[in-house]
């Protein structure tokens, strides 16, 4: 696929940098002075996420609701089913508030996945709401059960956002120490195996075995900050799980009983740590308590594998499935040379040529599409559209990606068979409230300014209605890819 | 000390969920015969889904997850069968399902993402080859017509390839307008990339047509049947589950996702009717889990695990182990199932017989960087 004359700045600046252009808004004069000035302009807090429920407190509730529910049905055991049977494994009231809170989770979920789409609809700050979008799936969590599902739109807010224009240190301690995080990837259970709370046990009950948990400690350095095969060794990921230990999330895992602190807050549980003095990575880390864990991950942060891991995954976000080694090697000089400052990041990224490269690089996500769709049909409002359930049929499920690597950033996860046919199906729905409304013809040179195909203009041109085109329009190769 | 292996064990009887919005993929061919392969993301833990009570160390190592083995299938006098596969016990008891213990694909680090790299492209390390061994698979079928078919949204690594593959997944959209399809095909005609994706998405459309449009395991496994019993239909199917990678709460999530799996392979043996007979249904993980239980009543990420083949083909009633012990000394690095059998010897001669293809040309093309010796002898003539 070639365009006569390649994509011009504005489009790249508009639809690979930003997340789509919106046809009320003129194209940008000054591409790359258009996305640096952005850093002034993102707001971290949109309403939308200002006005979610408070996760925590709704956690702290239900968990008291259960306490209550089962001291009730321990003094008044329900009757068996039939007689002889044995008794039920809950009360009908227990049952009661199980399914209320998982309809909770869910609807707070729908609102936070909501809130995502509305400020990337209103955004002044397009290209910095993708760099929330791709932090929020290097560091993902997936909200597959009902607890991680509470925290997961509060995770994004709380420990994505603020940082988005920070620095990498902070977002990744922010991360780390999110309730969603220790939540995912287990580190809520973990305990020291030489550690006060794992003596007692023992003690208590000496056939229990309680201890190490080493599923965070691991992704840690494979996924967040080192990146895989990068030399590190298994014992390397387990005296980091050790340090780790103590690092929970307050009212969760064992001896969870929640503090008068932030409900589902951060705490460091001395009793749950392991004693003693580590060694990651040729490194002695004789620190006591949290700071050990702490010191650890700032070394992993300073690191240059961790600066290629980001500047790798960054550069293939803007350069295309198999980015360029130069631009990588620029990224990840300007990642150390900032000491993990993410503007100087991003204005590397800018400054670098391989990203404007005029043909499209990059098959959109599902969200992507979705998003840029929206904002292409001058869409500024989410209002009742369900972004949710939306992204779950096309195959990107919000918050949600199964796995801690996150969703894949190359083509052949994307443009398949059965995706693209859901995409069809989806821009046919979402035209046809408006398509007689917009004239398609002329939106797509506004969506992709100066290099509209003229092929698909062609095409455009000869659908049989105007919300044929317009369906066309955002399932035509130009607006597939960007 | 040859005493301490136990080489070949024969077996004969056996018996908990979750498949994460499992996927299948398909590959069309001349043939009679089906090879259907079902990867489990995530690590799945063959020391508890097939356990070795006979084995001195397991009691001991396993601690609270050791507790399904008294309800667990006996299928010989070494290894039982997790108690939640009622249905691949039939199986095994008709000697329709056989395991392979102590498998591991060449890959010896513990990262699922390169792990499930290993084993779908086949290659030695992660991301060392381009495309998947099941599309090579399918370039290796006689008079192959070049087509394959996914019924998950999008293609999964092992299938990936030259080899044209579409992909299919029950969607609760509207259809488009016939109109509109045709014109998302002029749409595409000059672009490669998309003109191919598109015609193969309108061929598995023609194809589903009627299917249910349920993701359950039993819709899923009647689903996938429809696909492969059809006569012009794929002959090579292949589908994704997760959710194995049980840090915590091993005991409970075990349980549910060996139903679910369990549910799909009988929805699967029920759908297919008569083609059942020629099926060939393998199954297998990217690593396995720690030999010891973790502080959380979990596992962390292992070496070996078990593989599975179930299918009216295949000669079952058997556990196939090279058995290298749980004992001090015998655990791979002090801590995992040590490989002993490649699951490349395995995956090779599995497809190469269900398919009726020469084992050893078929390990040379699907394994063209190791060409293990291919293991024999897994299915009835």
């Amino acid at each position: 696929m070639t365009f006569a004359n390649g994509l011009s700045p504005a489009a790249i600046a508009l639809n690979r940098f930003g997340l789509g252009a919106n046809p009320n808004v003129a194209p940008p004069a000054d591409p790359k002075g258009w996305l640096k000035g952005q850093f002034a302009d993102f707001v971290p807090m949109p309403q939308g996420f200002a006005a979610l429920p408070d996760a925590g407190a709704m956690m702290k509730d239900y968990q008291g609701d259960r306490r209550d529910a089962k001291r009730q049905a321990m003094a008044s055991p329900p009757p068996p089913p039939q007689p002889g049977a044995p008794p039920p494994r809950y009360s009908p009231q227990q049952r009661a508030i199980i399914q209320d809170f998982g309809e909770d989770v869910k609807a707070l979920y729908r609102q936070a996945a909501q809130a995502r789409a509305q400020s990337a609809l209103e955004t002044p700050a397009p290209f910095v709401e993708r760099m929330v979008h791709f932090w929020s799936n290097h560091f993902c969590i997936s909200a597959d059960n009902p607890r991680i599902m509470t925290f997961a739109g509060a995770f994004e807010r709380d420990a994505i956002r603020p940082h988005v224009l920070g620095n990498f240190e902070d977002m990744l301690l922010a991360v780390e120490m999110h309730p969603a995080m220790l939540i995912y990837l287990n580190q809520v259970l973990s305990i020291g195996p030489n550690s006060p709370a794992a003596t007692r046990a023992s003690v208590r009950d000496p056939g229990k075995h309680v201890g190490l948990n080493e599923n965070l400690g691991r992704e840690i350095m494979e996924l967040h900050t080192l990146g895989v095969r990068s030399g590190y060794t298994q014992a390397d990921v387990t005296e980091f799980a050790r340090a780790l230990t103590g690092w929970t999330a307050d009212g969760i895992g064992p001896g969870g009983r929640m503090d008068d602190g932030k409900p589902g807050g951060f705490v460091f549980r001395p009793q749950l740590h392991e004693p003693g003095t580590r060694t990651i990575l040729g490194k002695t880390y004789s620190q006591q308590g949290e700071k050990q864990a702490r010191a650890a991950m700032i070394d992993f942060a300073q690191t240059p594998q961790t600066a290629t891991h980001i500047a790798t995954k960054l550069a293939r976000h803007f350069a295309g499935d198999n980015p360029p080694q130069p631009m990588i090697d620029r990224l990840a000089a300007a990642f150390t040379r900032g000491k993990g400052d993410l503007p100087t990041l991003y204005s590397a990224l800018i400054d670098s040529p391989e990203a404007w490269a005029a043909q499209p690089v990059k098959f959109k996500t599902p969200w992507e599409w979705t998003i840029s769709s929206l904002r292409g049909i001058g869409r500024e409002q989410i209002d009742t559209m369900q972004i949710a359930s939306i992204q779950t049929q096309l195959g990107q499920p919000v918050w949600k990606p199964g796995s801690p690597a996150g969703w894949d950033d190359t083509a052949a996860s994307w443009a398949a068979p059965d995706a693209l046919l859901r995409r069809v199906e989806f821009a046919q729905r979402l035209v046809a409230p408006v398509g007689d409304q917009i004239d398609a013809r002329q939106l797509g040179p506004k969506l992709i300014p100066a290099s509209f195909s003229p092929a698909t203009a062609d095409q455009i041109g000869r659908a049989e209605s105007p919300g044929s085109a317009l369906a066309l329009l955002l399932v035509s190769p130009d607006f597939l890819r960007r | 000390m040859l005493d301490r292996r136990r080489f070949l064990t024969v077996a004969g009887l056996g018996t908990g969920a979750m498949l994460v919005a499992p996927g299948m993929a398909f590959a069309t061919a001349p043939t009679e015969r089906r090879f259907v392969f079902i990867i489990q993301r995530g690590a799945a833990d063959g020391l508890h889904i097939v356990s070795p009570y006979a084995d001195p160390a397991f009691a001991k190592l396993r601690g609270s997850l050791g507790a399904d083995i008294a309800k667990a299938t006996k299928l010989d006098g070494t290894f039982a069968l997790h108690p939640s596969l009622v249905e691949t016990a039939k199986m095994f008891g008709q000697k329709q399902a056989l395991f392979v213990h102590a498998v591991a694909s060449p890959y010896r680090d513990r990262s699922h993402f390169d792990g499930q790299n290993v084993l779908e492209t086949g290659g030695t390390q992660p991301y060392q080859a381009k495309d998947g061994w099941l599309n090579r698979l399918v370039a290796q079928m006689p008079q192959s017509k070049d087509e394959a078919i996914a019924i998950a949204a999008t293609v999964p690594m092992a299938l990936r390839g030259p080899a044209q593959v579409t992909s299919y997944a029950p969607s609760a959209l509207p259809q488009p307008s016939d109109d509109l399809l045709m014109r998302v095909g002029q749409l595409y005609a000059a672009d490669p990339q998309l003109h191919t994706i598109w015609s193969a998405a309108l061929e598995a459309q023609g194809l589903a047509e009627g299917s249910a449009a349920n993701q359950d395991p039993a819709s899923l496994g009647k689903l996938a049947a429809g696909f492969l019993s059809k006569p012009n239909g794929p002959r090579i199917a292949m589908l994704e589950t997760g959710g194995w990678d049980t840090h915590s709460g091993q005991v409970n999530r075990l349980a549910a996702q060996l139903k679910a799996l369990d549910t799909l392979l009988a929805s699967l043996r029920d759908n297919l009717g008569p083609v059942w007979a020629q099926t060939t249904v393998l199954i297998a993980t990217e690593f396995g889990r720690t030999a010891a239980v973790n502080g959380t009543g979990g596992t962390d990420h292992g070496t070996a695990s078990v593989a599975w083949l179930v299918g009216g083909a295949v000669k079952g009633g058997r556990v196939i182990a090279d058995w290298p012990g749980l004992g001090n000394g015998q655990l791979f690095e002090g801590r995992d199932l040590k490989p002993t059998t490649p699951l490349d010897a395995l995956i090779a001669g599995a497809a190469a017989e269900s398919l009726g293809l020469d084992p050893e040309r078929t390990a040379r093309g699907l394994f063209p960087s190791v060409t293990p010796k291919p293991v024999t002898g897994l299915t009835v003539a």
